[in-house]
C-alpha cells in the first residue's frame, strides 16, 4: 500500500514537473554566443533577472549553425516552451517558417519585424539613440573629427553609424566622421585586437571620440581609446565603468528589458510590433558617476532637448533602412 | 611491403582513434558533472534515432562529403587546398545568381543549372591560387587561405549592396521561388514507399554527393588523368620524367577541387531557398578533417563525413536537451579531429608493432 502511495506520489510529482516545464519560457541566442558582452549577453541578463525576481526557470539554447535555427525553434515549440524569445534579425525567416505551425505558442523576435498573429516583434530605434551620442561626440571633440567602428558590415550597423553621423553633423556641420567596419564575417563581432587597431588608425586620422557598435570587438576599441587618452562611446549595455572618465557615454539598447518583459508577460503577451525607443528608454545614452565629469550641463541640455524633440516628432532622424543609404555618411 | 594489412590501416586505426576521442570526451563531460553515458545516448538517439535526426545528420553529411572530396582530390596531387571555405562561398554565389536570374519553372531544370553555376564559380575561385602555385610558386596554403577572406568580403559586399532587397534588414538575397525548391529526401524515399521525416533539411543533393563520391573514385583510379594526378602527388620528379606537366596537373586538380567545394552550395544554398552570408559555416575546414580521416578515398570521405554529420546533429541535440554548454560540443568535435588527423601516429605506431610481432610469431611458429 505504502509502495503504491509512493508510486502514485512520484507519478503526481512527475506530472507536476511536466506541468512546470510546460509553462517555462525559452530563449534562443543568435550566432555569436551567449557571452558576447553585448547583444546576446544583454538578453541573458534580462532572462537571468527575470529568473531571480520570479524564482522561475527558463530554457536557453545557443544557435551554432544556420540549419539549427529552424531546428531549435521547432524543438522548443514542440517541447511546450511558451513564450519563446528569439534573438537576432536573421531569425525572421526562422519564425516565418516555424510560428505558423505552432499557433498556440507565442514567440517574440528581437531586432526584426515578422507579421504573424502569434509573434511579438521587438525593434529598437537605434538610429535615434546613436543620434544623441553623436551629438555628445561632436560637442566633446576638440579636433573636429569623430570616429565610428562597427562590427560586421550589415545594414543594422550602418543604421547605428547613420544616426551617429547625423547627430554629430547636427552639432557641427563641418565635422569629419570616419566610419570603419571590423570585418565581413561573424568573427567581426568578437575581434577586440582588430577593434583596437582600427581605433589607432582613426586616432592617427585625428579622431578624438570613437563610438564602437561592434559587440565584443568594442572592448578593444574602448581599451585603445583609453590607452591613447581619447574618449570612446560604448554600446548596448552601459560600458561607462570599463574605463571611468575615458568613456564619454554608452548608447543603451535595452535588449534585457525586451527579454524581461516578454518573459514577464508570458504566453498571453500582446503580439504585434513593439518599438522600443527614446520615450520608453528602450534606447538612450548612459549618464552615471563614471562619466559625470565628461558631460557638461550644456551638453546635457542640448541632448535632452534633441531627445524631447525626437519624441515629440519635431525632429526626424533618417533611418538607413528607409532607402538603404545615409544622408550624412558614405559607406 | 606494408607493415599492416589494408583493412587495419583504413578501418582499425580510425576506429581506435575515435574511441580514444570519445573516451576523453567522456572524461571531460564527467569533469563538468554530467553523465557521459547519458550524453552519448542523447547524441545517438538525437542524430540516428529517428528519420528526423537522420535528416539533419545527412544534411550536414552532404556538405562534408563535397568539401571532403574537394580536399581529398587536391591531396592526391599533394596540394593542400585550405580554400574550400571560400570556394564553397563562391559556389553559393554561383547557385544564387543562376537561380535568381531565371524564374525557373521546375526544380529538375533548375538543378543542373545550379550545379553548373556552383562548379563554375567554385572552380574559378580555385583557379587563381592554382595559377599562382603552378607559375609563380606562391604556396597554395597561403593563397587559398587568403582567398577565403576575399570570398567573404566579396559576398558580404554583394549581399549588403546588390542582392539584398531594398529596405530589408537582414543581408540575404530574395527567395529563389517555388520553381527552384529542391525536393527533400523524404519525397524521394516516398516514391519507393519508405516513410521519412519531411521536416529535416536533407534533400536530393545527398544523392548528388554519393554520385560525386563515385565519380571521384572513377576519376582517380580509372582514368589517365587520375593516374597522372596520383603520380604527380607521389613524386614530382618521377612525374616530370614520365612527361606529366606539373602546371597542368596543379591547375586541373585545383579546378576539380574548387568545383567539388562549390557543389556544397547546391545543398546549403539551393536547399535553403535563399543566399545568406554564412551558408558555408566552416564546412570547408571540416572537409580537411574529413579528407584526412577518410585517407583521401571517396569511401573513407563518405564515412568520415557521416561521422561529422553525426557529431554536428548529435551535438545540437546534446546542447538542446542536456544543457551541456555549446563549447563542450566543440571540444568533442576537436578531439575527434585531433585524434584522427593530427595524432594518427600515436595509434599507428603501437598498432604496427603489434602487427609486426604477430607476423614474426607466425613466421617462427
Amino acid at each position: 500500500m505504502s509502495y503504491m502511495k509512493l508510486a502514485l506520489g512520484s507519478a503526481a510529482g512527475l506530472a507536476m514537473m511536466a506541468g512546470a516545464a510546460l509553462a517555462e519560457p525559452a530563449l534562443m541566442y543568435d550566432l555569436g554566443g551567449k557571452f558576447d558582452k553585448s547583444f546576446n549577453e544583454a538578453a541573458y541578463n534580462g532572462a537571468k533577472r527575470w529568473a531571480e525576481e520570479t524564482g522561475n526557470s527558463y530554457r536557453e539554447i545557443e544557435v551554432t549553425a544556420e540549419a539549427q535555427r529552424v531546428q531549435f525553434a521547432t524543438r522548443l515549440a514542440e517541447g511546450g516552451f511558451n513564450p519563446i524569445v528569439v534573438l537576432g534579425f536573421q531569425n525572421a525567416a526562422t519564425l516565418e517558417e516555424v510560428a505558423p505551425k505552432y499557433p498556440d505558442t507565442t514567440f517574440a523576435l528581437v531586432d526584426m519585424v515578422v507579421d504573424l498573429p502569434n509573434v511579438r516583434s521587438i525593434v529598437f530605434t537605434e538610429h535615434e539613440g546613436s543620434y544623441l551620442v553623436g551629438m555628445l561626440a561632436a560637442m566633446a571633440s576638440e579636433s573636429g573629427t569623430v570616429g565610428f567602428i562597427g562590427g560586421m558590415d550589415v545594414p543594422l550597423i550602418r543604421h547605428f553609424a547613420c544616426g551617429y553621423a547625423q547627430g554629430a553633423k547636427a552639432v557641427n556641420p563641418d565635422i569629419n566622421v570616419i566610419a570603419n567596419m571590423t570585418g565581413t564575417t561573424p568573427a567581426a563581432w568578437n575581434d577586440p585586437v582588430k577593434g583596437g587597431e582600427l581605433t589607432k588608425a582613426q586616432i592617427s586620422q585625428g579622431a578624438d571620440v570613437v563610438y564602437a557598435a561592434a559587440g565584443g570587438t568594442g572592448v578593444g576599441v574602448l581599451q585603445a581609446a583609453a590607452d591613447a587618452d581619447i574618449l570612446s562611446i560604448g554600446v548596448d549595455s552601459n560600458q561607462n565603468h570599463l574605463h571611468p572618465g575615458k568613456v564619454l557615454t554608452s548608447m543603451l539598447k535595452r535588449v534585457d528589458n525586451a527579454v524581461f518583459n516578454a518573459f514577464n508577460d508570458g504566453p498571453e503577451m500582446e503580439t504585434g510590433v513593439h518599438v522600443m525607443g527614446l520615450a520608453d528608454d528602450g534606447v538612450g545614452y548612459a549618464l552615471d558617476d563614471n562619466n559625470a565629469s565628461l558631460i557638461t550641463d550644456e551638453m546635457k541640455a542640448a541632448v535632452d532637448e534633441a531627445r524631447a524633440k525626437i519624441i515629440a516628432g519635431d525632429l526626424t532622424v533618417t533611418s538607413y533602412y528607409d532607402n538603404d543609404s545615409c544622408p550624412a555618411l558614405e559607406f | 611491403m606494408d607493415v599492416m594489412p589494408k583493412w587495419a590501416d583504413a578501418i582499425l586505426i580510425p576506429l581506435i582513434s575515435i574511441l580514444l576521442a570519445f573516451a576523453i570526451s567522456g572524461l571531460v563531460i564527467l569533469a563538468i558533472g554530467k553523465d557521459p553515458i547519458e550524453a552519448f545516448r542523447i547524441m545517438v538517439t538525437g542524430a540516428l534515432g529517428s528519420s528526423y535526426g537522420w535528416g539533419f545528420t545527412l544534411y550536414y553529411t552532404t556538405n562534408f562529403i563535397f568539401t571532403g572530396l574537394a580536399v581529398a582530390i587536391a591531396f592526391h596531387a599533394r596540394l593542400f587546398n585550405i580554400g574550400g571555405e571560400g570556394q564553397a562561398t563562391l559556389g553559393g554565389l554561383g547557385v544564387a545568381l543562376v537561380l535568381l536570374a531565371v524564374p525557373w519553372p521546375h526544380w529538375s531544370l533548375a538543378l543542373p543549372a545550379a550545379i553548373l553555376g556552383a562548379m563554375l564559380f567554385g572552380a574559378a575561385w580555385a583557379l587563381i591560387p592554382a595559377y599562382l602555385q603552378a607559375k609563380r610558386g606562391s604556396h597554395i596554403v597561403i593563397t587559398t587561405i587568403m582567398f577565403n577572406y576575399i570570398a567573404w568580403a566579396l559576398l558580404t559586399y554583394l549581399l549588403v549592396e546588390v542582392l539584398k532587397p531594398a529596405g530589408q534588414q537582414s543581408p540575404e538575397s530574395r527567395r529563389f521561388g517555388p520553381g527552384a525548391e529542391l525536393p527533400g529526401l523524404s519525397d524521394v524515399l516516398g516514391l519507393v514507399g519508405i516513410p521519412f521525416s519531411s521536416a529535416a533539411p536533407v534533400n536530393v543533393s545527398f544523392l548528388l554527393a554519393i554520385l560525386a563520391c563515385y565519380f571521384v573514385w572513377l576519376l582517380l583510379w580509372r582514368t589517365r588523368l587520375g593516374y597522372e594526378i596520383r603520380a604527380y602527388g607521389h613524386s614530382e620528379t618521377a612525374a616530370a620524367y614520365a612527361g606529366i606537366s606539373a602546371t597542368r596537373i596543379i591547375i586541373i586538380a585545383m579546378l576539380i577541387s574548387g568545383a567539388l567545394a562549390g557543389l556544397m552550395a547546391v545543398n546549403a544554398v539551393m536547399g535553403a531557398g535563399r543566399l545568406i552570408n554564412n551558408s558555408v559555416e566552416n564546412a570547408g575546414f571540416i572537409g580537411i578533417a574529413v579528407a584526412l580521416m577518410g585517407r583521401s578515398h571517396p569511401v573513407g570521405v563518405f564515412l568520415a563525413a557521416l561521422l561529422f554529420g553525426f557529431l554536428y546533429q548529435g551535438g545540437a541535440e546534446l546542447a538542446l536537451w542536456a544543457s551541456i554548454p555549446t563549447e563542450l560540443i566543440v571540444v568533442i568535435q576537436s578531439l575527434v579531429i585531433l585524434f584522427t588527423g593530427a595524432l594518427d601516429n600515436m595509434v599507428r605506431m603501437p598498432l604496427e608493432r603489434i602487427f609486426l610481432a604477430f607476423r614474426r610469431s607466425e613466421r617462427e611458429g
